[in-house]
């Protein structure tokens, strides 16, 4: 909310400047977000008054003035604004005045008239858009004085933004009260004296609710209708950012924002007996003053009226019995009402009301009384009208008011702040802002003050005494932790190596949202429903990720949008996939770890064949990673489908027997519908079951050489090469320690239907050199198994 | 004309010759010349028979000589030939060492991660363990328990993602602290950092961002170590000094609560459109946690107590690599992800 420096001045002496001001709020956690001056820099400008005004002789839109600004000596003024009149007092700029935006008042001839000065509008001088005329200044105004004196202008506005718990802050009074308490330890009241009845009528008003402790009236009758405010009033509300409406709605403004307590006013004549403060019954309707018809429920409190609700409590008053032009008598409500009869309801019809606000952090429940007579006072000095008598209706059921007692040890106030704070500087604190402050065994007993809702238990008292001397005042100290053994698991493969180790093969990280478009996600996983958000931001980023491919496909595509035409790209993080259980669908967030990429295989170089990235160089990346687990022997591609995978190149990864992920190459009907200018790859890999790692184990190296032998063997297409090995390695009798692929081809020498795969065969013992007849079994073994079991034929080497 | 000096002037006239070999044909024909089967001196060697016995040594001792300093200046001028010869080789072989390297290129970590790695060592280094919690979180654990009730003011500071059966999108990382003080008795010290959620979208906004957990909780763990722990953080992951200040705030689920402000790193707290000329850059939430958090997570608050803290990690990524629109940390430009090896 906005004060300003002069208002709270009023409460509370400040002896530093507004900014000082604002960084010392700032710092007892009242925060200050901004600060403005209420006029910019000028100088010269007093109060005149106009004796004579008449029309220039050469200019029909201008007039001829005759000012003083002492009373005694006349000045001639050339004015031309049509409000310019004998008898008003106005805002002179006299020669020599400096105005804002750099202007200079001089002697000027204006059509042949001279013009010693210059009568100023509200834009002129800086202080509102208002160019209807001229200022016109209060009557009471003392001639010659200077106008930033007159108006107090040299004030600043300061906004002020008090945390949830700080109801008591959302008012001037309450903002100086805080600010006492934390500079001079002064424990500020705020006191009204109360008016005297001087008539009867009353509403007598019953409370069926406990969420309405107290529900202050009081009956005006004759106020000056359709009034305004006075200038002073409409301009401090003004300042502090209230448009002034009328002068009862002002005054009603102005004493919420001066004392935090929300304020009402009913047009009497519209009223009817009867009122009754009650829950709103089931589908009851409302039109409150915003002119919107509302449905309410039995959660929302309401003020009623033999003739329905009139008002939506601590929210919004009702239209009909609003305060009109016509209005001549006003019942004033000045209710409490407790937060959590208020919080949360406002938002639930898409209100946001500054009674709603402070409701719903807490009003002070003393204040209503108080306040009903500020609001009386003020009113009478404005539009006048006869009070009735204030009438404080409680709620029968309410309980006794109990003393609540908080108590403060001294030793959990410095074993929690880690610091001792003198007895003295406790009790002071206490003091400042409690009326009761008593020493007990070990510490005190603070009794709760009415106005502070967020004190109720030790800890929040600990709180204000750190608050109110400073955190700065806590010095900082290093805790002295018990030594334990941390943790360092080879049982998985960290993340943060598999972090480098795909930036090392020249994947970038990225990272997206986590919810993604629901039409993309459909295209790509049609068989797998997303977790639908029920308010996503928007409609493209409305459904829970399944897979991370959506995120990479859409990055992928952004960049190739870009003019990147070859993008690695990888990401880690959760995936939501929904389980089909027993008891019903259950959530799983699954880390993953997932890759595309396109364009060509190596960055555009010097001296190489341009190719395109296929299946098997991603696969090399697939392979490489997981061998990070130690245990890269057991990881299987076994064909399978997916409707985002082109058929015939997409495998299911394996590790044993446990499926861990993905790879193939995207579908060229999804390449073509997404319009990509040429097809991706796809991996992606579940970290859990992916990457446990084995527990590594040295295994002896041979002191014996190894022996090669390569054989070209032809087998049909359809042998894998995963059952050309597994006979190999059958048929080796344990001498194998390596088999290398060196070759496949296809061509004129080999019949159609068949391919050639050239092996390497490295033969090794660990426990002698095997000679060229052990070798030369192997092969005749091997190719005898071949030949049997997969109808292969043996090349000549 | 003796024979010393016809010797002599046959030296002088093979030393010349070898000299004027421009290759290793001709050095090689002028050596057959001299010191072949039928060579020069050869030839002067078979006439030493005709010499008397005393005057036989000396001479010999004179042909043995200028066969010696012929043999070596052939020697000699066959090595500098070689040389020569494998100097013209290797000049043909020069290759042009500014063309660039061939092969894959490397590729790169995301700022977030990096900020998240360095932000994990230095508390790791702390004490602290690592730990994660579910990102499809609860009312229960993202509020109830964090002592922000239903219709509490503090629920309209998140704006929150919901789903059609109530549960929500984690809109702070705080839910682990719950979790963690559920699992295990303290003392614990621990930081949680993840993916987080709320409705906002702007510079500084994303509807998806990254927050770091941080929970201490002991017998003695105080708001005086708190404040040390994480000014001793700001200066590590800046590695500079920097100041830095609490400010009284509000979370229900501390008590004090505050906010944690760092010099400005941009202006060294001169002052700047950045701070908004306030020197100051706020960074993260912190307090000492509620003791209602406490006791309704099983641990007793009047024996324990402890800290706990909130930080943006992409915040603090924004900040030290001077990245000024957050949302360029989610559009995953190639040219973007480049900058940070």
């Amino acid at each position: 909310m906005k004060v300003t420096y002069r208002w709270l001045q009023e409460f509370t002496p400040i002896a530093v400047s507004p900014a000082e001001l604002a960084a010392q709020l700032t710092m007892a956690g009242l925060e200050v977000e901004s600060m403005a001056p209420v006029a910019p820099p000028f100088s010269g400008v007093v109060v005149g008054e106009v004796v004579e005004s008449g029309r220039h002789p050469d200019a029909e839109k201008l007039s001829l003035c005759q000012v003083t600004t002492d009373g005694k000596n006349r000045l001639q003024i050339v004015c031309g604004a049509k409000n310019v009149r004998a008898g008003l007092k106005v805002a002179v700029a006299q020669v020599g005045a400096q105005l804002p935006n750099d202007v200079t008042i001089r002697r000027a001839t204006l059509r042949g008239q001279e013009s010693n000065g210059m009568l100023c509008s509200a834009r002129e001088l800086g202080l509102g858009e208002e160019h209807d005329g001229i200022m016109e200044l209060a009557a009471s105004l003392p001639l010659n004085q200077n106008l930033r004196d007159a108006l107090g202008l040299d004030d600043t506005v300061l906004e002020v933004n008090a945390t949830p718990n700080r109801g008591d802050c959302m008012s001037v009074f309450g903002i100086a009260r805080d600010y006492a308490a934390a500079g001079a330890r002064r424990h500020l009241k705020y006191a009204t004296a109360p008016i005297a009845a001087r008539q009867e009528s009353v509403f007598p008003v019953s409370i069926e609710s406990a969420a309405c402790p107290l529900f202050a009236s009081r009956v005006i009758r004759g106020v000056k209708p359709n009034a305004q405010a006075p200038a002073w009033l409409r301009e401090r509300l003004r300042r502090v950012g209230i448009n002034g409406i009328s002068a009862i709605v002002d005054v009603t403004n102005y004493v919420m924002t001066e004392l935090g307590q929300p304020m009402h006013a009913y047009d009497a004549a519209k009223l009817s007996q009867g009122i009754v403060v009650r829950m709103a019954k089931p589908k009851e309707r409302i039109r409150l003053l915003d002119d919107k018809e509302y449905e309410l429920d039995p959660e929302f409190l309401v003020i009623a009226d033999s003739g329905g609700a009139v008002g939506l409590a601590g929210i919004m008053g009702g239209r009909p019995t609003a305060i009109s032009d016509s209005t001549t008598d006003v019942l004033l409500e000045s209710a409490h009402f407790t937060p959590d009869s208020i919080s949360g309801r406002a938002r639930r019809l898409g209100l946001f009301t500054d009674a709603a606000q402070r409701f719903e952090r807490g009003v002070d429940p003393n204040l209503a009384a108080i306040a009903i007579e500020r609001a009386t006072a003020l009113l009478l000095e404005c539009i006048g009208g006869v009070p009735g008598p204030v009438q404080l209706s409680r709620f029968a059921g309410a309980a006794a008011d109990e003393s609540h007692w908080v108590p403060l040890r001294r030793e959990r106030l410095t074993r929690l702040l880690g610091a001792s704070v003198p007895d003295m500087e406790v009790h002071a604190v206490a003091a400042a802002i409690s009326e009761r402050v008593e020493a007990m065994s070990g510490g005190w007993r603070v009794l709760k003050p009415a106005y502070r809702f967020d004190i109720r238990i030790e800890a929040d008292l600990i709180e204000e005494v750190a608050r109110l001397r400073g955190f700065d005042k806590i010095a900082e100290i290093h805790a002295i932790a018990p030594q334990i053994a941390g943790a360092s698991s080879e049982a998985r493969v960290p993340g943060e190596r598999l972090v480098t180790a795909m930036a090392d093969r020249g994947y970038r990280e990225m990272i997206s949202y986590a919810f993604v478009d629901p039409s993309l996600q459909q295209l790509l996983f049609p068989d797998t429903p997303g977790l639908v958000l029920a308010n996503p931001i928007s409609a493209d980023l409305a459904e829970m990720r399944v897979s991370l491919w959506p995120g990479l496909i859409h990055a992928c595509r952004e960049n190739l949008r870009r003019q990147q035409p070859r993008v690695r790209l990888f990401e880690m993080g959760n995936k939501f996939v929904q389980s089909q259980r027993a008891h019903g669908a259950e959530l799983c967030e699954i880390d993953t770890l997932a890759g595309i990429a396109t364009g060509a295989r190596w960055p555009q170089q010097w001296g190489g064949i341009s190719e395109a990235v296929d299946f098997y160089d991603v696969k090399a990346d697939v392979v490489n990673l997981l061998s990070l687990t130690g245990e890269a022997a057991s990881v299987r591609f076994v064909p399978d489908s997916l409707p985002i995978l082109r058929p015939g190149r997409a495998a299911r990864i394996y590790r044993g027997t446990t499926a861990v992920g993905w790879l193939g190459e995207m579908h060229p009907q999804i390449v073509k519908a997404l319009n990509l200018p040429a097809t991706a790859f796809l991996f992606e890999l579940e970290i859990d079951p992916a990457f446990i790692a084995k527990q590594l184990k040295y295994q002896r190296i041979s002191k014996f050489p190894s022996v090669r032998r390569d054989l070209a063997v032809v087998v049909d297409e359809s042998v894998p090469l995963a059952v050309l090995r597994e006979n190999v390695t059958v048929s080796a009798s344990g001498l194998l320690s390596e088999l290398r692929v060196f070759d496949v081809y296809r061509g004129p020498s080999i019949e159609t239907g068949r391919k050639s795969i050239a092996l390497g065969l490295i033969l090794q013992d660990s426990s002698r050199t095997l000679t060229d007849v052990d070798a030369d079994a192997v092969v005749t073994a091997v190719a005898a198994r071949l030949r049997d079991v997969l109808r292969a034929t043996i090349r000549d080497q | 004309m003796g024979a010393a000096e016809s010797l002599s002037a046959l030296v002088n006239q093979a030393l010349a010759d070898v000299d004027a070999s421009s290759d290793l044909g001709a050095l090689d024909a002028v050596r057959v010349r001299l010191l072949g089967k039928k060579g020069l001196l050869t030839e002067q060697l078979k006439g030493l028979g005709a010499l008397s016995a005393a005057e036989r040594p000396a001479a010999g001792q004179r042909i043995n000589d200028a066969k010696a300093a012929i043999h070596a200046a052939l020697e000699m001028h066959r090595i500098r030939l070689e040389q020569a010869a494998m100097e013209r080789e290797l000049a043909k072989g020069t290759i042009d060492v500014s063309l660039p390297g061939r092969g894959q290129e490397m590729g790169s970590v995301h700022p977030v991660t990096r900020t998240r790695l360095r932000i994990e060592q230095i508390f790791g280094q702390a004490g602290f363990k690592v730990i994660s919690g579910p990102e499809v979180e609860d009312d229960f654990h993202n509020f109830e328990a964090l002592n922000i009730p239903k219709n509490h003011p503090a629920r309209a500071m998140h704006d929150t993602f919901y789903f059609p059966d109530g549960r929500l999108l984690r809109t702070h990382t705080s839910p682990v602290q719950i979790r963690t003080m559920r699992a295990q008795q303290p003392p614990l010290a621990i930081i949680a950092p993840g993916r987080v959620y709320r409705i906002d979208s702007d510079m500084t906004h994303t509807p998806m961002f990254h927050q770091v957990e941080g929970m201490v909780i002991g017998e003695g763990i105080s708001f005086a170590n708190l404040k040390a722990m994480l000014h001793g953080f700001v200066e590590q992951f800046f590695e500079r000094p920097l100041g830095m200040r609490l400010r009284p705030s509000y979370f229900p689920f501390t008590e004090p609560s505050a906010e944690a402000d760092i010099e400005c790193v941009f202006c060294d707290g001169r002052g700047c459109r950045v701070c908004k000329h306030t020197g100051w850059l706020e960074i993260l939430g912190c307090g000492m946690i509620h003791p209602n958090v406490l006791n309704a997570a099983g641990i007793d608050a009047e024996i324990w107590q402890g800290y706990a803290f909130g930080m943006g990690i992409d915040r603090v990524a924004m900040l030290r690599y001077g990245v000024d629109d957050l949302r360029l940390f989610f559009e995953n430009d190639l040219q973007f992800l480049k900058q940070f090896p």
